[in-house]
């Protein structure tokens, strides 16, 4: 962890960000509606994976996707990339 | 061993770009800049230059290309003019707000309407608050030297900021001279390989010059302000050292001639400099004592010079390239508020001459000196603002 500086002294140049997990909290809780993968129909071509805006989508080792759902805000791009349409968005409360 | 070569200003400036082993060269062609990428792309495409040549679409993306290069830790060079440095000035923002030590040269020319090719400084004066710095020159052997040392000066950690170095088109960009090209190794020596002050790493991932809320925000605008003041008391040294190893020194932030004693000081800015030099040779035979200063550091602007400059003199007066429209030129402006706070400031008096490419000859700044020599004697400057060479 990288500490905030309190004066002008130990600042840098030009503001540093290090990536960090979830500094926002948890933003899958912004989500409406949720991406399901159906495996059966997964080509593993990992278009989903690229597309994701959120990098909320990781490559398993047999290159299928794992949704991250506790980032996922469910855009909903990856459903719509999938050319297998082996991604269903569905709302959360069904 | 030194070599001499006979060329235009705008391969001399790609010469410089060789011999400072830029990594990344990323540019759009433009006149009268085009001849500066057109050698790069000779030198790397012969293998001469060891670098990264990316062509791009127009010159925002040039500089954002730049920028990109100079965070992963390279050194970087790009060149313009007019409306090309104009597409770019959100992006040169970007690079000093980074502070990332880019330099460019800028083959200066007027900017259009009228549509123009010849030179004039509105396109780099234009972008005087972009937090680059800027340097004017006089003669192509500047150009080299400038080049070299703005690499050294901005890569200083106690500066990390980009630079212009300004050439004016055609005077300079398209006439050939001769110049000395110093050793490479003795200018490896001079400038070391570049080592940013935080780099762009796959391994230790970071991203800068994000968001920051009014609680930070001035804090990082006050460190640029204080860069540039190193810079200011870097430059000199910088040019001091220059001359001892390679034998060129141009007058550190103001190129001074003959001022000690002079009761007039012209103030110009590149190859006007050279004119006025002749024009006070001939004013000094009719013995007019006046003297010629050039303002070779725009920005950061060397204020304590021209403390110095008015101490003794009675009288300023002032030769700008370039209009600030509703104004004057910013020459004029800066000399005038540089000076406003000390005691007996000479009278200051406004010229525009040569825009748009129109020549300024030494006859043309001996008449500017004599109507100031008048108003001098006077005790008054007749107009603020006067246009040489007017149509009636």
């Amino acid at each position: 962890m990288h500490n905030i500086p309190k004066t002008r002294r130990e600042m840098p140049p030009t503001p540093i960000s290090y990536p960090t997990v979830g500094s926002m909290g948890k933003t899958g809780s912004w989500r409406t509606f949720r991406p399901e993968v159906d495996y059966s129909k997964c080509t593993k071509c990992t278009l989903c994976w690229i597309y994701c805006p959120d990098s909320a989508i990781a490559r398993q080792e047999d290159d299928s996707p794992k949704i991250d759902y506790d980032y996922c805000k469910g855009c909903g791009i990856c459903a719509n990339e999938c050319p297998a349409k082996a991604i269903t968005m569905k709302r959360e409360e069904e | 061993m030194t070599q001499t070569i006979i060329d235009t200003a705008n391969h001399i400036a790609g010469y410089a770009a060789k011999a400072a082993k830029v990594k990344v060269v990323a540019a759009y062609p433009i006149t009268p800049q085009t001849t500066v990428v057109e050698k790069i792309a000779d030198f790397v495409e012969s293998g001469e230059m060891q670098a990264e040549y990316i062509r791009v679409e127009s010159e925002h993306s040039a500089m954002v290309a730049c920028i990109g290069a100079a965070a992963a830790g390279v050194r970087t060079f790009t060149a313009t003019s007019a409306h090309g440095l104009a597409l770019m000035h959100e992006a040169l923002h970007w690079a000093s707000g980074s502070r990332l030590p880019i330099v460019m040269t800028v083959s200066n020319r007027a900017m259009g309407a009228p549509w123009s090719i010849w030179p004039d400084f509105s396109d780099s004066l234009s972008q005087r608050d972009t937090g680059w710095l800027q340097f004017y020159c006089a003669d192509n052997q500047e150009v080299f030297d400038t080049v070299i040392q703005a690499y050294k000066l901005c890569e200083s950690e106690q500066v990390f900021l980009p630079a212009m170095v300004c050439l004016e088109g055609f005077i300079l960009s398209h006439t050939y001279m001769p110049v000395k090209i110093p050793d490479q190794e003795k200018i490896d020596d001079f400038l070391p390989p570049y080592k940013g002050g935080w780099i762009l790493d796959t391994n230790n991932p970071l991203s800068h010059s994000n968001l920051v809320t009014p609680e930070w925000y001035m804090e990082f605008r006050y460190m640029i302000q204080e860069a540039m003041e190193k810079a200011k008391q870097l430059i000199p040294q910088i040019d001091r050292e220059y001359e001892e190893l390679f034998g060129f020194e141009h007058g550190g932030l103001v190129e001074k001639y003959k001022c000690d004693d002079a009761d007039l000081i012209l103030l110009t800015m590149g190859t006007m400099g050279s004119e006025a030099k002749i024009a006070v040779d001939n004013l000094r035979r009719e013995g007019q004592k006046v003297g010629s200063a050039r303002v070779r550091v725009f920005r950061p602007f060397p204020v304590e010079e021209i403390w110095k400059l008015a101490e003794n003199a009675q009288m300023f007066a002032t030769i700008d390239r370039h209009i600030s429209f509703g104004m004057e030129g910013f020459l004029a402006t800066e000399i005038k508020a540089s000076i406003f706070n000390r005691k007996d400031r000479p009278l200051i008096a406004g010229f525009l001459a040569g825009l748009g490419g129109r020549d300024v000859t030494f006859e043309t700044i001996g008449k500017i000196a004599k109507k100031s020599l008048k108003w001098m004697r006077d005790g008054k400057v007749e107009k603020e603002t006067e246009w040489v060479n007017l149509r009636g």
